[in-house]
């Protein structure tokens, strides 16, 4: 051994010695930082404040409201027809999907039944608004790690599944096309293969997907194990959809508590993992896609004819009494718990937003970890800030 | 309105024939750890329970609840029963103040499902993700607005309690922190309270009124018999009436 190389050996000793004394003698102070309101990772204006200690987040507050706009309130004065369009502005990348328990609900009130054929082409547009919804998460998610490319795939394939929405419904993003009683129009010509064509690109883009990120490397380091949520703590909060079967609980309003769609007339599984890690809740999410999309092909090849809307009068009133009807959205549980005096509108509606519970864990989950580690949760719990703030 | 309940219930049951075994057990199991707490229950037989349990017990019932392994929380809130004084309706009159110690007048249209004595009450849900099926619990609340937190049983429910409480003004005793959650730290008053007014609907009524004016008796029914006609000729149904 050279002296030199003693020299340098001692002198890097003797560094980390200073560092060491430093790091204990100054009494750093915690600081605060403020993760958006404006930042890609909240998914429009979320601001967590964040209370560090070096890089360790030590408390994590969720600072909300931006975007309130009252929904509860202003359903109130609204007919029910008037309502279905609000709704659909609360998670605003599956909008469709946000009208069907609204309109179950008022149903059940009315006593009202949609034909077999409106049931089944609700459940197609609701696993489309399914599909169109999480593919931008499977894409985003990988930009929030910092790859870019998977969102640009994403917004490519997303926008055939939108393009069948909306040749069907008229709409890209607010369709507004769910009636008490049934639904507006029915399929228009070669809607089905187009449909069946599209469904074939979203499963190759779902392989593209997992190509490009769940075999990556600097994916799995950055998601596995960060952000673990246990069963128990997942249910307390209220945790739903994805983020609760990635932390092995095996529950699906789709298969379980089915309110009259036509899910339990064909054949699919429910996707779980035991990890409840951050890399969990995208496999699973990437899974839902692909069977979403196996679920549409086995729904068109079922579809019953008839018609698409059933005898419902043409001034609607609901009955007295209470329903809560929930379903199982792109991001969990979303219910509507109606109360009607026999108006021609509600008496009032509570809306119960997936987002809101996935996002209240944020405090204990983001406890502790790196602050790098705060964006990749946030973006695997997957949350739409319009779902938040409704 | 509880007479009215109980016999609508029995009404059901016996057109329906069906009885729900599952939901039964659900509410023996919750009036089993509570015991008086339990004050009315209702079963919608295949769809829905609800229990209303007395303000003490209100946190007694979240611990049975998770007890008897309904542990996933879905959502706290509340409910204002008063006639709301203005804005509904093109019609309505606007000037008819509320005065406040109308709190407790039990209101002559009824408190819903499980039935209530006060204008305010709270409502909560829960589910089993083993059994599927769900309860909602409700609880009356009087003149002080209080009531105990659910935070400690289910910690979901800290957000959902702050929300109740800046919208109604429900107070939950033992909640870690009742902050706003999403109104301006200034904002005076309880916007999901009937008696505070939605502005823009005083200011300018709604447009949305076009849609629900008043169309002649004689007409309504003469349309009404025409969209039937036409629907029964597009789609002849073999079993008649849906």
């Amino acid at each position: 051994m050279t002296a030199t190389s003693e020299h340098s050996q001692a002198a890097y000793v003797a560094t980390q010695a200073a560092d060491a004394r430093i790091n204990v003698e100054l009494q750093t102070g915690d600081m605060t930082l403020n993760i958006g309101p404006q930042h890609p990772a909240t998914h429009g204006t979320l601001r967590i404040a964040a209370q560090l200690d070096g890089e360790l987040v030590i408390r994590a507050e969720p600072i909300m409201g931006y975007m309130h706009r009252g929904y509860e309130k202003l359903a109130e004065v609204r007919t029910y027809p008037q309502v279905t369009t609000l709704i659909n502005r609360i998670d605003w990348l599956g909008s469709f999907a946000n009208e069907v328990p609204f309109i179950l609900a008022a149903e059940r009130l009315m006593e009202v039944e949609a034909p077999p054929r409106a049931q089944w082409i609700r459940t197609i547009l609701f696993e489309l608004s399914r599909i169109a919804n999480v593919s931008l998460f499977l894409g985003d998610m990988g930009v929030q790690l910092g790859a870019l490319t998977p969102v640009f795939f994403a917004f490519r394939d997303r926008e055939r599944v939108l393009n069948q929405i909306e040749s069907l419904t008229g709409g890209r993003f607010h369709p507004n096309f769910d009636r008490i009683g049934g639904l507006k129009d029915d399929i228009p010509r070669g809607w089905i293969q187009e449909t069946r064509d599209v469904m074939v690109k979203m499963r190759e883009f779902c392989d593209e997907m997992e190509d490009l990120l769940v075999g990556n490397q600097i994916f799995g380091a950055r998601c596995r194990g960060v952000g673990v949520i246990p069963r128990e703590v997942a249910l307390g909060y209220g945790m739903s959809g994805a983020n609760l079967r990635a932390s092995g609980v095996d529950w699906d309003l789709r298969r379980d508590a089915n309110p009259g769609l036509a899910w339990d007339q064909i054949d699919w599984k429910v996707w779980t993992h035991p990890d409840g890690d951050s890399f969990a809740r995208y496999w699973v999410r990437l899974q839902e896609t692909r069977e979403a999309t196996h679920m549409v092909e086995k729904l068109l090849d079922g579809l019953p004819s008839g018609p698409v809307m059933a005898k419902v009068p043409r001034i609607i009133k609901v009955p007295e009494g209470e329903a809560y009807v929930s379903t199982e959205n792109p991001l969990g549980e979303m219910g509507y718990y109606i109360v009607s005096k026999g108006d021609l509108g509600p008496f009032r509606v509570k809306i119960r937003t997936p987002s809101f519970n996935n996002i209240s864990i944020v405090p204990w989950v983001c406890k502790g970890v790196y602050v790098p580690d705060v964006i990749t949760i946030l973006a695997s719990l997957y949350f739409i800030l319009g779902d938040i703030d409704r | 309105m509880s007479e009215e309940t109980a016999s609508g219930e029995t009404a059901v049951e016996e057109a329906a024939s069906a009885v729900d075994d599952a939901r039964d057990a659900a509410v023996a199991a919750i009036t089993e750890a509570l015991g008086d707490g339990v004050v009315e229950t209702h079963v919608d037989p295949g769809q829905d329970v609800w229990i209303r349990v007395a303000n003490a017990s209100w946190q007694d019932a979240a611990a049975a609840a998770k007890a008897a392994g309904y542990n996933y929380f879905s959502y706290v809130s509340a409910i204002d029963w008063m006639i709301a004084p203005e804005g509904r309706y093109e019609d309505t009159e606007f000037d008819d103040p509320i005065e406040e110690s109308e709190n407790t007048t039990k209101l002559p249209e009824g408190s819903g499902v499980a039935g209530g004595d006060t204008r305010f009450q709270v409502l909560a849900r829960v589910e089993s993700p083993t059994q599927h099926i769900g309860i909602t619990f409700k609880a009356d609340l009087a003149d002080d607005m209080t009531i105990g937190t659910w935070s400690d049983i289910f910690p979901g429910a800290d957000w959902h309690e702050r929300e109740a409480w800046e919208m109604y003004g429900v107070t939950f005793a033992g909640h870690p922190g009742l902050r706003k959650i999403y109104l301006p730290g200034d904002f005076e008053g309880n916007p999901l309270r009937k008696d505070f007014p939605l502005l823009a609907r005083t200011v300018k009524p709604w447009p949305g009124v076009v849609d629900i004016e008043e169309i002649p008796e004689q007409l309504e029914a003469q349309l009404e018999a025409e969209v039937m006609a036409a629907f029964e000729a597009e789609n002849p149904s073999p079993e008649g009436s849906a």
